[in-house]
């Protein structure tokens, strides 16, 4: 039974991280109907400006979960600033364009970040520093569930909740709805769509980041490809789901992290990184349209 | 005068923004095993200097494709010299003589470690073209084509190495089992609109690459198969110059082979459809087009050629592992499309020559060959969807009158 408790609950850490990159993926297809291919090097910035904020941090003398916080919201913060320009050189000035195009256009992207990143720092994999220290009042169930764990829970289900006001109760939310269902028809009545656009992509990629930090300080090391894998889990995640429904991105993240988590424990884990592609081709072949996702009536 | 102090002010602004982008990737980098901060301030220079041009250049380049598409509306239809001579006949049969030409004679004139890039830059080619059946004419975003390729290097490896079967028997047997493995995993995927088609695919190279490195009774693990047999000429005993010039010159041969199919098929009844589909699918299927099949038939096509090079791939290297075949691969090829000019025969073959050949002889500059590509990508597709070499449309004029009046 604690074996079964343990992976279920390394399932619902694993399953929330891709949850919180796949409502990147999800809220810029829901506005724009475009895979986002550079999310996943978005997400890579962050935990790699952590990395490099934290690693100066302890160097120059602070210590704990106060450097979490500082790398976290640091991070959080060139995440947004990266995945706004990169909304405005690569995508902006494809709009209208044919729909290969901006998709091109986002891969060459993704390549092209993941290369600056080798570049400019290094391609070995970083140790990370260990940030999160053993809770006391965790000691009776840390075999379960371990301090790290329970960090990224909550840091995750508060950022949830946090979008959810967001999109529901302001003003901003709404705006934001309104242009995902209808684009021109929003600017009609006065949105202005390009800014929510580029706030989708903000919005998104400080999301990836909190998940970069907080993926970065678990596993403990960072390089310059953990983005590409994580995003196609992520978006396998979104797309199981249902993509542009951003419930369905959080359940469909869930039930990968517990898909692998289980598959690994029970199974075998040689083929665990393959097994969201499988997932990925059986959802799109058997239900397009995901597990809450509404199959869109395509009009000419 | 006013603008151009805004001009000014705007770039000065993005050159700012991009110090603040780029500062902490690269000015500061962080040795956490020896607790040493080292700050390359140098860099931050760079970045200005380059932001600066680089956004004046930007807008200059918006300005222009803006200026050229409201010419384009007003309905002139511009063409380029080079584009007009392209479609002069008569100057493309002699281009096309004097190239092959120097192709046979290449191997004469150079040593073997150049005809060993030339192959390879070839080898290229031929994946560009086979990749271009499916994203150039038919539209579909193949990521994962490099499966393809590596299924035949291992059909051939697996073959060889099991049951000695010979470099010519397995060309076509790997381009088949390509062929087939393409109509396996297309036949359910090929529904899908064109990005989900584009993960799908890229999550077959993970798969390939997984499935080859984990199950080492079939393949051998991560360590690969080594000792694959060259290719044979009737038993005749080569040593590796020979040999090689023999590549070079199947390889010559199997490019040859390819323009001609391509250019053949680009005409063809199901060319044309692939071309219509790419357009617009709704109204292709309005006009009676079987969607499924015909997608089917571009994506099994292109990994037939993709089959078939793997063979002679690993006949070239002699040793195949999973690493060869890994994403990266999949990205030079289609930005090779995407450079060359997508639906464009000639474009590939250059953009195949361009993306091979300079880095290999800038070695200098060849870490930088990745971030370069994926910048062309992007470049490409804001300032020059149509490639280096846009694709010819066939255009057919009626000749008879014409001769009737000079006749009479």
């Amino acid at each position: 039974m604690d074996y079964f408790l343990e992976l279920f609950f390394g399932g619902l850490t694993r399953g929330s991280i891709y949850a919180l990159i796949a409502l990147g993926y999800t809220m810029v297809y829901g506005i724009i109907q475009l895979i986002n291919f550079a999310h996943g090097e978005i997400y890579m910035i962050g935990a790699f400006v952590a990395l490099i904020v934290a690693g100066v941090l302890t160097i120059y003398g602070f210590s704990g979960i106060s450097i979490l916080v500082i790398a976290g919201i640091i991070a959080v913060i060139y995440a947004s600033a990266y995945g706004y320009t990169l909304e405005k050189i690569a995508y902006r000035p494809l709009r209208g364009a044919p729909r290969l195009s901006p998709l091109i256009s986002a891969i060459g992207m993704s390549i092209f970040l993941q290369n600056y990143v080798l570049l400019a720092q290094t391609p070995d994999f970083l140790p990370f520093p260990r940030l999160i220290p053993d809770f006391a009042f965790m000691e009776p169930v840390a075999h379960i569930i371990g301090s790290p764990e329970l960090v990224i829970l909550v840091v995750t289900i508060a950022t949830m909740v946090g979008l959810t006001v967001l999109i529901k109760y302001t003003r901003i939310g709404k705006a934001m709805r309104a242009t995902q269902q209808d684009m021109s028809m929003a600017r009609l009545v006065g949105v202005n769509v390009d800014r929510i656009i580029s706030l989708t992509f903000v919005i998104g990629s400080a999301l990836a980041a909190i998940g970069g930090v907080l993926v970065a300080s678990y596993m403990g090391q960072v390089n310059f490809y953990i983005g590409f894998l994580a995003g196609v889990k992520a978006f396998t995640a979104a797309v199981l789901g249902g993509i542009g429904s951003i419930p369905g991105a959080v359940l469909g993240g869930l039930v990968l992290g517990w898909t692998e988590s289980f598959a690994a424990g029970y199974v075998s884990s040689d083929y665990e990184d393959v097994l969201a592609f499988g997932l990925l081709v059986l959802i799109l072949i058997l239900r397009p349209s995901g597990i809450l996702g509404k199959a869109r009536k395509q009009k000419v | 005068m006013t603008d151009m102090l805004k001009d000014f002010k705007q770039s000065i602004l993005i050159s700012i923004w991009f110090v603040f982008l780029t500062f902490p990737l690269m000015v500061v980098r962080v040795n956490t095993m020896n607790n040493v901060v080292e700050w390359r301030w140098m860099n931050l220079i760079w970045v200005a200097i380059g932001a600066f041009v680089l956004s004046y250049a930007w807008r200059y380049m918006l300005a222009r494709k803006h200026a050229k598409m409201k010419v384009a509306e007003e309905g002139v239809r511009q063409q380029s010299k080079v584009q007009l001579l392209l479609e002069d006949m008569s100057f493309r049969y002699k281009a096309m003589g004097v190239l092959l030409i120097i192709a046979l004679a290449f191997p004469q004139i150079f040593d073997t470690y150049q005809t060993t890039i030339m192959i390879s830059a070839l080898i290229y080619v031929v994946l560009g073209l086979g990749l271009n059946i499916g994203v150039g004419l038919a539209g579909l975003l193949d990521l994962g084509y490099v499966a393809f390729f590596g299924v035949g290097a291992y059909s051939y490896a697996l073959l060889n190495h099991h049951f000695d079967f010979g470099f010519w028997m397995t060309l076509p047997i790997g381009g088949l089992l390509g062929c087939l493995f393409g109509v396996l995993l297309g036949f359910p995927i090929l529904r899908l609109r064109g990005d989900y088609l584009a993960i799908v695919t890229l999550g077959f190279i993970m798969i390939f690459k997984t499935v080859m490195e984990n199950w080492s009774e079939l393949s051998f693990g991560p360590s690969g198969i080594a000792n694959i047999d060259r290719p044979g000429l009737f038993g005749i005993d080569m040593n590796l110059d020979a040999s090689t010039i023999y590549i070079y010159y199947i390889m010559v041969a199997m490019v040859v082979f390819t323009i001609l199919v391509t250019m053949r098929l680009r005409n063809s009844r199901i060319g044309r459809a692939w071309i219509a589909l790419r357009e617009d699918e709704i109204a292709c299927v309005a006009m009676g087009i079987d969607m499924a099949r015909t997608k089917l038939s571009a994506y099994a096509l292109g990994a037939f050629w993709a089959g078939m090079v793997g063979v002679l791939f690993a006949a070239k290297t002699t040793f195949i592992n999973p690493a060869s075949f890994t994403f990266m691969e999949s990205a030079i090829i289609l930005s090779i499309v995407v450079l060359g000019g997508m639906g464009s025969i000639l474009g590939v073959i250059l953009g195949a020559f361009i993306l091979i050949l300079l880095p290999e002889y800038m070695r200098a500059f060849s870490e930088y060959r990745m971030l370069a590509f994926g910048a062309a990508m992007v470049l490409m597709m804001i300032f020059r969807p149509q490639g280096i070499i846009s694709n010819i449309r066939q255009k057919y004029e009626y000749k008879g009158l014409k001769e009737e009046t000079e006749n009479g």
